[in-house]
């Protein structure tokens, strides 16, 4: 073994720059998901991770899967945690109870040595090529060289995932179907409810608020026939708060014509 | 800066996925370290792909996203009927076969 470290090839300064700026943050953000107690935040810290990765990707020319990366992982995917986490509870912390005992410092211990597996392995590893660089192979674009690969060799592969994906669709419809025990009242149910009630007065539905040439608000109840505020016009919530205006002050006052 | 440094980086995201997945007790949580592991993967597909100067790389990278895309659909949506059902999103919640 002539040499400890891989060694593939140099990047340009700039490149370099970036890297030692970026990477450094997704690290740090990737281990705050685990340290975080909320699972929002958890959430934020890896989007984060994820758009980092979107600009190594554009680094390292692969424009397209940078843009792929940020339209369907930070956009999508993060988008449906964030729904979900919604759903289920935003508060919805972990329990620190252990089920399994000394469960959690044999994890971290395995993990790290994982950990230490695969940089020890990396670095000990000589691949026996310099990097070569994706200028010739993203001659023509990235995008047309990545789908000139896509509908040739790996058609059939393309095929298959399309598969995957409405199985998937289907499967999540599957699952988050819920059948609901009562029947919905339709507007036909609701229509004999009213006319076989107690009473047909509201048979014809509940009167509007009223209307009147100085105020047409809804807190103003209309009136009757008779010329009594019928209550029923007005929003109970209204009345209950005090909020509803007497009917008095709008009404036209009727000025005796003399006629002669 | 030597372009190796791209698959430490991805090594070292996959080993923190790799624990959050072990660690922690809130399925999505879980589910998103799984995410970062996907992704970790990606950056090393990615990174292989400009040593090799094919694109064949970039086109497996492909094929993960679309399948990880599928596998948070369908997870979620198993973690929603799983808290449907027990009104916990924690992992250790559903041991019924244990008792």
């Amino acid at each position: 073994m002539d040499s400890l470290a891989l060694e593939v090839g140099r990047t340009l300064a700039p490149e370099a720059i970036m890297f030692w700026i970026l990477a450094p943050l997704a690290v740090v953000s990737a281990l705050g998901m685990l340290f975080v107690k909320k699972a929002v935040h958890s959430a934020l810290l890896l989007a984060w991770v994820m758009i980092t990765l979107a600009i190594f990707y554009i680094a390292q020319d692969a424009l397209f899967l940078g843009i792929v990366q940020i339209i369907v992982y930070t956009g999508a995917v993060m988008m449906l945690f964030l729904f979900i986490l919604m759903l289920v509870g935003v508060d919805s912390s972990d329990s620190l109870v252990e089920n399994i005992r000394g469960q959690r410092p044999a994890a971290i211990t395995a993990a790290i040595g994982l950990g230490g597996l695969l940089v020890s392995l990396i670095a000990r590893s000589n691949l026996g090529v310099q990097s070569i660089g994706l200028r010739d192979a993203n001659a023509d674009g990235n995008v047309q060289g990545i789908a000139s690969e896509l509908f040739t060799k790996y058609v059939w592969a393309f095929e298959v995932v399309s598969a995957l994906l409405i199985t998937a669709a289907l499967g999540a419809m599957v699952l988050a179907h819920s059948t609901s025990t009562k029947s919905r009242t339709a507007q036909r149910d609701q229509s004999i409810a009213r006319f076989r009630g107690a009473s047909l007065a509201t048979a014809a539905g509940l009167p509007s608020s009223g209307v009147y040439a100085l105020h047409n608000a809804v807190d103003v109840p209309a009136l009757l026939p008779d010329g009594t505020p019928a209550p029923t016009s007005v929003s109970a919530t209204l009345d209950a708060r005090g909020d509803m205006l007497s009917s008095k002050p709008f009404e036209l006052e009727v000025k005796e014509v003399e006629e002669d | 800066m030597d372009i190796a440094n791209y698959i430490y980086l991805s090594a070292l995201l996959f080993t923190i996925g790799a624990i959050g997945v072990v660690v922690r007790r809130n399925a999505i949580v879980v589910f998103m370290c799984v995410e970062l592991m996907l992704n970790a993967a990606n950056l090393a597909f990615v990174t292989f792909s400009r040593i090799h100067g094919n694109l064949t790389g970039q086109v497996a990278s492909f094929f993960t996203m679309v399948v990880a895309a599928c596998e948070v659909v369908v997870g979620l949506a198993i973690i929603v009927t799983i808290y449907r059902s027990r009104r916990s999103a924690s992992v250790d919640d559903a041991s019924l076969l244990k008792r």
